[in-house]
Parts: C-alpha cells; sequence; structure tokens
C-alpha cells in the first residue's frame, strides 16, 4: 500500500514536471514565426516511417547505425513493459499481465531482454567511442563541457535502466520458485533466466526481494528521470525526429525561400506591378529566433549533436570556424535564453515599457549574432552536405542563409570582397564586370 | 571562335523562327576564357546534331544565384525578373545550360517569380542524345583505356539528384571510370559555390579546392571530368598547386564527347 501511494505521487510530480518543461519547449519553438509549409501528407508520413521509424539515413554509416538501432528498438519495445510497471504501480499486483498472457508474455519479455542485452552492449560501445576513441566528430570545439558530458549522462542512465530491468527480472526468476503465490510463473525468461541465478543465486528470500524490488523502483525512477531531463539534454531528438520529419521542407532542396515583399518592390521598380505602401523600414532575414521559422527552431531542438552534418562540411574539414550543428546548437541555446526571460516577465526585456512583455515586445540587447559569427557564415558554400547528411532532417543552411539576409539587406554589411560582384551584376548583367559583348566568345 | 554561325533569339525573332531550344550560356560560359570552351564544345554537339539552338546574347543576365546566395535578395530579384522578361518576350519554353547553378536557379528558383520553363543541364542532354543514337563517338576514341575520375557539382548532384546522367556519358568513352572516395551524395564541394567564388576562404588550414583536387589525384586518374564551370577553375587551379597540369588534365564533359565525334 505504502509502495502504490509512493508511486502514485513520484508518478504525478515526475509527469506534471515533464509536463511543464515540454509546454516550454513548445513555447520557445513558437518563439520563431509562423511558416507555410506547403507539405504533402503522404510525403511526410513517409518521412517519418522511413526516417524516423526506420531510421534510414543513418544506415549511411553502417556501424553506429546498428548499434544504435539495438538501443533505438530496445527503447521502443520496453514501453511495452512500462505500460506493466504503470499498471502493477498503481494496482499493487505484481505482473499484471502474466497471467493472462501465459506464453505469449513469456515471448515479449524474453524479446524485451534480448534487446535491452543488445543495447547494453551497444551503450557500451558508444561510451568506448566517444571516451576512448575520441571519434572526431565528437571532438570539436562546440562539444566541450555540457555537450560532452550530456552524452555521457544519458548513455549512463541508459545503462543504469539496463541494470534496474535485469535486477528486478534477475530476482523474481529465482523468487517464482520459492513463493509462487506473489510471483507468478513468467516462463523461462531468454536472458535472466540464467542471469538471474548468475548473480543472485545463493540469496536468501529477503534479500532476493528487496533485490527484485531494488531494480523495479531503480527502472521506473530511471525512466522518471530520463523524461524529466530530456527537455534540457540533446537527447530530446527522440521525441522530435517524428514531428521533425514530418514537418521537414520538401520543396526542392536547391530551391531558396523567395522573398515576395522584395519581389514586389523591384516589380513596382521595374513598372510591372502597383507599388506597396512601405511607410515601416522592414527588416529582412534573421538576426534572432524571433525571425527565424518556427521549423528552423524545431530542427534547432531536434538536433542531438552526433555532428554529420559538421564531419561532411567541406568549410569544417578544411579548418574553417563554421560548423552546422554548432549553428543549430547555437540557435537553441539563444532560443532557451529569450524563452526563459519571457517566462521570468522582467520589465527590463520589454522593447516599449508600456507594454505587456511578448515575444514582439523584447530586447535583451543580445542576438544571434552573439553566438554565431560573420566568419562562421561567410565560410559555407551552400554545397547541401549538411543537410544531406542530418539522420532526421534538419536544415542547417537555411538559418545561415537568412542571416546573410539579414547582414546584407538589413545592415548592409558582409564580405567586402562581395561589392564588385554585386556591382557588375547591378551594372553589367554579369557576375564579372566586362567590357566585351556577351557573345564574344561565339564571334571572335 | 566557332566555325558555324551561332545565331541570337533576336536573330530568329527577326527571321520569323523559333528555335527548338534556348541556349543558356551564364555568365562564366561567357566570360572564363576556360569556360568559352566548353561553351564551344556545348554549341559545337548542338550544332552536330543537328538541333536548332539560340543564345541570348547581350540580352543574357547573370540569373542572380551568386547574388542571392551572398544574401542579397534585392539584386537577386531585379536580375531574375529583367531575365523571365526576356524569356517571355521570346516565349521561351525550353532551356538547356553548361552551368549547375544557372540550372538550378531557372529550374528551381524562377518559378516562383513567374518564370517556368522546362531547364536540362547540358550532360541530361548530353545523355539523351547518346540514347537516341544521335551521337556516335569514334571507335577507338582518345580518351580509350584512359582513367578518368567525375567530380560531382554540389547543384547538380546532391542538390537536384543528378548523378547518373554524367556516368552514363562517361561510360560512352571506353575509359576507365575510377570514383572518388566521396562520390554522388557524398561528394566533395569544390569550394566554389555560395558566392566563395568571388572572395578568399575564410581562415583555416587548407582550402576547400586542395582538399577536393588532391582526393581526386589519389585515384591516379589522367582526367579529371567536371559538369560545371566553378569546379572546373577551382579543380584545375588545384591540380595547378599540385604541380601535376602536365599529367592531369581538367575536362568538362562536354569537351571529352565533342573530342570524339
Amino acid at each position: 500500500m505504502i509502495q502504490q501511494i509512493a508511486f502514485c505521487i513520484v508518478s504525478i510530480f515526475a509527469l506534471g514536471f515533464a509536463g511543464w518543461q515540454f509546454i516550454n519547449i513548445r513555447r520557445n519553438i513558437l518563439l520563431g514565426q509562423s511558416e507555410k509549409l506547403e507539405l504533402n501528407a503522404a510525403q511526410s508520413w513517409r518521412n517519418v516511417l522511413l526516417v524516423a521509424f526506420g531510421q534510414q539515413k543513418m544506415f549511411k554509416n553502417w556501424i553506429p547505425a546498428v548499434f544504435h538501432f539495438f538501443i533505438y528498438a530496445a527503447f521502443v519495445i520496453t514501453q511495452i513493459e512500462l505500460i506493466e510497471i504503470f499498471l502493477d504501480g498503481f494496482t499493487g499486483i505484481h505482473r499484471f499481465f502474466a497471467p493472462m498472457l501465459g506464453g505469449f508474455y513469456t515471448f515479449v519479455i524474453s524479446f524485451i531482454e534480448i534487446l535491452s542485452l543488445l543495447a547494453f552492449v551497444a551503450t557500451v560501445i558508444f561510451l568506448i567511442r566517444r571516451n576512448i576513441l575520441k571519434i572526431n566528430r565528437f571532438e570539436k570545439p562546440e562539444m566541450h563541457g555540457w555537450p560532452q558530458r550530456d552524452a555521457n549522462i544519458i548513455l549512463m542512465l541508459e545503462i543504469v535502466l539496463l541494470i534496474g530491468i535485469f535486477s528486478m527480472n534477475g530476482a523474481d526468476t529465482l523468487l517464482q520458485s520459492i513463493d509462487s503465490q506473489h510471483y507468478p510463473d513468467t516462463g523461462k525468461l531468454a536472458v535472466s533466466s540464467w542471469l538471474g541465478p548468475a548473480f543472485f543465486g545463493g540469496m536468501s528470500e529477503g534479500a532476493l526481494h528487496l533485490t527484485e524490488r531494488f531494480g523495479w523502483w531503480l527502472h521506473i525512477l530511471t525512466v522518471f528521470a530520463f523524461l524529466n531531463y530530456l527537455p534540457i539534454s540533446k537527447h530530446l531528438h527522440i521525441l522530435l525526429a517524428f514531428p521533425n520529419t514530418y514537418f521537414a521542407r520538401q520543396k526542392p532542396r536547391g530551391e531558396m525561400d523567395n522573398m515576395p515583399e522584395i519581389m514586389n518592390e523591384v516589380k513596382a521598380m521595374m513598372g510591372l506591378a502597383e507599388p506597396t505602401d512601405t511607410t515601416e523600414l522592414p527588416e529582412f532575414g534573421a538576426n534572432d529566433v524571433f525571425s527565424l521559422s518556427w521549423k528552423n527552431l524545431l530542427d534547432a531542438y531536434s538536433c542531438t549533436e552526433c555532428g554529420r552534418c559538421t564531419a561532411a562540411c567541406p568549410a569544417n574539414l578544411t579548418g574553417k570556424k563554421l560548423s552546422p550543428r554548432k549553428i543549430m546548437m547555437d540557435i537553441r541555446d539563444r532560443a532557451e535564453e529569450a524563452g526563459q526571460n519571457l517566462r521570468k516577465g522582467k520589465d527590463e526585456f520589454k522593447k516599449d515599457p508600456a507594454l505587456p512583455l511578448t515575444k514582439d515586445n523584447y530586447q535583451d540587447g543580445k542576438s544571434l549574432f552573439d553566438y554565431i559569427s560573420r566568419e562562421e557564415l561567410h565560410a559555407c558554400t551552400t554545397c547541401n552536405a549538411c543537410v544531406e547528411a542530418c539522420p532526421v532532417l534538419i536544415n542547417p543552411l537555411e538559418p545561415i542563409l537568412k542571416m546573410r539576409r539579414y547582414e546584407i539587406l538589413t545592415e548592409s554589411a558582409g564580405p567586402a570582397e562581395w561589392m564588385p560582384l554585386f556591382n557588375s551584376i547591378e551594372n553589367g548583367g554579369s557576375a564579372w564586370a566586362m567590357s566585351v559583348d556577351r557573345d564574344a566568345w561565339a564571334r571572335e | 571562335m566557332a566555325d558555324f554561325p551561332i545565331k541570337t533569339m533576336a536573330d530568329y525573332a527577326a527571321a520569323g523562327e523559333t528555335p527548338e531550344i534556348l541556349f543558356w550560356v551564364g555568365c562564366a560560359g561567357s566570360y572564363d576564357s576556360r569556360a568559352q570552351k566548353v561553351t564551344l564544345a556545348v554549341a559545337k554537339i548542338l550544332h552536330t546534331v543537328g538541333i536548332r539552338f539560340a543564345i541570348l546574347g547581350n540580352e543574357e543576365s547573370c540569373t542572380g544565384d551568386p547574388a542571392r546566395r551572398a544574401g542579397n535578395e534585392f539584386l537577386f530579384q531585379m536580375t531574375a525578373l529583367q531575365n523571365i522578361e526576356t524569356l517571355k518576350m521570346y516565349h521561351v519554353q525550353k532551356i538547356v545550360t553548361a552551368c549547375p547553378h544557372c540550372f538550378n536557379t531557372l529550374k528551381n528558383e524562377y518559378p516562383a517569380l513567374g518564370g517556368t520553363y522546362e531547364v536540362i543541364h547540358h550532360t541530361q542532354l548530353l545523355q539523351k542524345l547518346i540514347d537516341e543514337g544521335r551521337i556516335k563517338l569514334k571507335e577507338g576514341g582518345t580518351f580509350k583505356g584512359k582513367r578518368i575520375t567525375y567530380h560531382d557539382s554540389c547543384y547538380l548532384g546532391r542538390v537536384n539528384g543528378i548523378y547518373e546522367a554524367p556516368r552514363a556519358v562517361l561510360a560512352e568513352l571506353d575509359s576507365d571510370l575510377v570514383e572518388m572516395k566521396r562520390a554522388r551524395s557524398n561528394g566533395l564541394c569544390c569550394g566554389a559555390g555560395g558566392s566563395q567564388m568571388w572572395k578568399e576562404d575564410e581562415p583555416g588550414q587548407k582550402r576547400i579546392n586542395m582538399e577536393r583536387a588532391e582526393e581526386a589525384l589519389a585515384t591516379k586518374a589522367d582526367i579529371i571530368a567536371v559538369n560545371c564551370p566553378f569546379c572546373l577553375t577551382m579543380m584545375s587551379d588545384g591540380v595547378k598547386a599540385k604541380d601535376k597540369q602536365e599529367e592531369v588534365m581538367v575536362y568538362d564533359l562536354s569537351e571529352l564527347i565533342v573530342n570524339n565525334l
């Protein structure tokens, strides 16, 4: 009874706090501009199915793909066991499904156990890759400190989770032969039927009982900890990969978003359209999360910092400062900063003190340019290698180009070397200033 | 100079005729002395197979790709809308171009501005002409048995998904096609895209074109085949910097074909 009450209290707090954190993330994502995505629903679902569920793009690189798949499959399938843990926790019944499912129960739990064992192996290998082999893409400057620690915390939590499962099931298999009244027969479980006796054989009934309870509570408490840790972690991708692939852009990769406000102004200049009223001096491009689109921010929150983009980036791999992964991390950090300030509601962040603090009336003296340097933006060749590389269809190129637009159109800044290019296009219709005819090659 | 007449859209219009296809030459193809040879090669192929094509001559402007990718949307719109007006005046429906950047902008970006055309890259046209038997290559051509490596340009390959047409064309040369480690969707940029052509690399350890040229040279190829005037410059510079310009040639696909007609 005490356990049931404790379980109810812990669940309510854990789920409540996690819910509040997820609402905040949603709010932060919606700090971005609305954007018409023009999605074909069939294609969107295909992306969710193949890219998120099927992890299609991970398999460009087989070794991490296979190990990642073990952890992913174990995670997904363990949710079945989690349902039972919840039911047991609320009702006080031990192994709710065991008596009614019989042999099928043995099969399901055994399946979970095998995947869990594979996930354990994969987790250890991932820890080795990060901390001993030091795979290059995990060692870039943006990974130092918290991101590196974050990755290790997640992997350690996974190991704790697995220790919980196997202590619980291992002790349980031994208890079934001692006290079949309270411990219903689960059949011969694939892993714990030998792991249990190997680790816990010879323990007293009391000790076994404690071990089983320890495993059960360790498992569920780690799940709750995990859920509440996700919102501040790069590991959020386990949830956001699904909406992110659904909302991924479907327009041709080579098409930069048109800017109708500029198109109409130019058309008016050329006498092709009626001039529009432009009394307000507009800002073009993006200098902050507020001028990026919500999809750009969803991209940032979906990023798990794997660095496949950065490893493929021609600028990065020739030693330039640009790292597409860092761009996404910066956007998320900035969204968090602005989101937190807005939540605190302090007057100091109001642009106009007379109005309430909203995203449209927000100013903290900072912008994305405090996170992302011009040098990074100027190094991009728009080659789309980062876009191609991302396993969850994040587009790091879009924010880079939006910030370039801000620099050129709103600030009239940018690399000085581009001035002759702009001048010759504007004055001579050519990317180079030339004094000969354009078709001289055909005539001379 | 071409040894056959190259007519403009205006020439055709004056004669009351319309050509089958517009050959969009682009800035590099018009003014860069190395890229001009590619332009002539494409023109020669079109002429030889008897396709009635025209160029725009002085009525052609930059598509606006470098302005747009630098962030200068205003300038992009100016030059793009100008071009769309010109194309509308001549009722242009089909365009072939030897530049993947022009190709991408005309194909993917002009529609949102009101200009929709059937746009093909010259490597696609070459494949089609070969498939239809309209291009017949000499037996035992110049490149027979030579090692050729093919460099995917970003804007033809990764951006527009065209990987096979250029390879199919190269396969016709009876040469030995060797792939670089990073090919197709993993192809490495030459370093010129995103308006980098008009500026120095940002500070780093290496130029991007050197990284790619080294990879191409590592295949021990005799010829590096490209499909883009900017890749042509970047790869040639890289090969030259490695002092390999005597042994390794950088050619556009059309040049390889025209030499074997």
